[in-house]
């Protein structure tokens, strides 16, 4: 029983893979490659080791965008909720950045970084960093007066009091900010490689159109995109089960 | 009644508790909150001087304004009138020779039992502090759950790790601000007797905020009577009884219905 209840994404997937397969078959034309052609332009892509080399460098492009948004918008998060006048100072100008689309700093991009990876990692970040501050600002104010009380009774000066109150206490919020933000790092990368670089499952897309309509490269490399993804947010749910982050206030 | 009488006069009697040498003392303190351009007046000219390892209930109904005068006490409120002073010096804010227990709702939740007791430990050497982690976490009767969790804990067992984590840097005095109160009727009853077990061995000076006249008198030298809001000291009542107190005798029944009655309250419902 247990195993049919595992097996259903699965099967559900089959189904759907038999669907397109079939409405391909009815109507055969160039609306959509079929399956197979989708599972034969990923062996060819695998063959050319144009995957492995496509998938690590937008990972890479990711690592740094994501890993320097959070290096600097968590602190700087912290600082500026916990002190109320930073924040009047800050916020009319993080609400103002902060609709405008990474993708429009594309030109802006370029022109700073060129085309290359700092340009993709500028707009990852960007996509990041805004998010990511906004999310630390709020928790900072959410957390029970009695935590910060109890910091100051023990005697810490503000530096230690953000790293050992005010950081641990938003951990639970700063976990669902960070999959959120990853989320955004990995939309935001392919993007960007569509223009802005050449290299990465992104340009992958643009390119397999371009040299010779790939419609088959094209899926395929959407079904890479989709699947690392889901890996990446599975990662991160992951560390919202470790044990040092399992608790929340409503817990009291 | 072998009670001393405070009112807000500046001609009471001095306490006798001046006698010994004063811990705290609190010097003509008010406190206005401003809501929505209304001056709302919290305590009233508060007099009250308390001695070394002298243990004091601040006792009131609900929202007259004791946790706030507890809250001036330990620094984390300015009072807008008065002053005042711990060991001569005035309170200028938090300090870690005085530690709050707010509930259990205090302890860090990202912290094991071991981590919270060793908070404001941070700058003893490694062994030093292990040790008096250990010592703490035997005191309060939580061997076994050293690397637990507090969302793994009893409200009572989180209770206890606060007052280790407060004791665990040997403060000269202690703020409880009504500690038991969340917890059910067994276990406050165990936590008084544990805490009064604790006040005997390190004699710390304890400031003790309830609105439960039992309690009051089962654990306090003296209990502070005090009006509803905004707050005045209504009388200082000693309790004479010796520790451990026979909570039926005649001399107990007595000082607790003198308390009832100063509240205004017969004690047949």
């Amino acid at each position: 029983m247990k195993l049919l209840v595992r097996l259903r994404p699965v099967v559900f997937i089959a189904v759907l893979l038999a669907i397109w397969q079939i409405a391909m078959m009815r109507h055969p034309g160039q609306l959509l490659p079929n399956p197979w052609q989708v599972a034969g332009g990923l062996v060819d892509l695998l063959h050319h080791g144009l995957l492995f080399k496509y998938v690590v460098a937008s990972l890479y492009r990711v690592t740094w965008g994501f890993g320097l948004a959070v290096i600097l918008a968590i602190p700087l998060g912290l600082a500026i909720g916990w002190f109320r006048r930073a924040e009047l100072a800050f916020s009319p100008v993080v609400e103002v950045l902060r609709p405008i689309s990474p993708l429009a700093w594309i030109p802006i991009a370029i022109l700073w970084f060129g085309v290359g990876d700092l340009s993709a990692i500028f707009l990852i970040f960007l996509g990041c960093f805004f998010p990511l501050l906004l999310t630390s600002i709020n928790a900072v104010r959410s957390i029970p007066e009695v935590y910060v009380n109890a910091g100051r009774n023990f005697g810490l000066r503000p530096f230690d009091l953000m790293r050992r109150v005010l950081y641990p206490a938003i951990v639970p919020q700063l976990l669902i900010g960070l999959r959120i933000s990853l989320g955004v790092a990995w939309l935001v990368v392919v993007a960007a490689e569509m223009i802005a670089v050449n290299s990465g499952l992104g340009f992958l897309i643009v390119d397999a159109r371009n040299a010779g309509n790939r419609y088959d490269l094209v899926v395929a490399g959407m079904v890479v995109i989709g699947i690392i993804g889901l890996l990446l947010d599975i990662a991160m749910r992951s560390l919202e089960r470790a044990k040092s982050f399992r608790w929340s206030y409503s817990e009291d | 009644m072998a009670t001393t009488t405070a009112t807000s006069s500046p001609m009471t009697p001095p306490d006798q508790s001046a006698l010994l040498r004063p811990k705290l003392t609190v010097h003509r303190v008010s406190m206005v909150f401003h809501r929505d351009d209304n001056a709302v007046p919290v305590l009233d000219n508060i007099e009250l001087t308390v001695a070394d390892g002298e243990f004091v209930c601040l006792l009131g109904p609900s929202g007259c304004g004791k946790s706030t005068l507890l809250n001036t006490m330990a620094g984390f409120l300015s009072p807008t009138g008065g002053e005042i002073r711990v060991d001569n010096e005035i309170v200028r804010g938090p300090d870690p020779r005085r530690i709050f227990v707010f509930q259990e709702r205090g302890v860090f939740p990202w912290l094991t039992v071991e981590g919270n007791i060793g908070f404001g430990l941070a700058k003893l050497s490694r062994t030093e502090r292990e040790r008096r982690i250990a010592h703490y976490v035997q005191m309060v009767g939580l061997q076994g759950f050293e690397k637990a969790y507090p969302s793994e804990l009893s409200g009572g067992m989180k209770q206890r790790l606060e007052v280790a984590r407060a004791l665990a840097v040997n403060p000269d005095m202690l703020f409880l601000d009504e500690p038991f109160g969340a917890l059910d009727s067994i276990t406050r009853l165990t936590m008084r007797r544990e805490l009064l077990r604790i006040w005997e061995a390190e004699r710390k000076t304890v400031v003790f905020v309830t609105h439960d006249i039992d309690e009051a008198v089962q654990l306090a030298d003296r209990v502070v009577v005090m009006s509803a809001r905004p707050a005045t000291i209504q009388q200082i009542v000693t309790i004479d009884i010796p520790h451990p107190r026979d909570i039926s005798s005649a001399r107990y029944l007595e000082l607790r219905d003198g308390i009832f009655a100063q509240i205004g309250l017969a004690h047949r419902i």
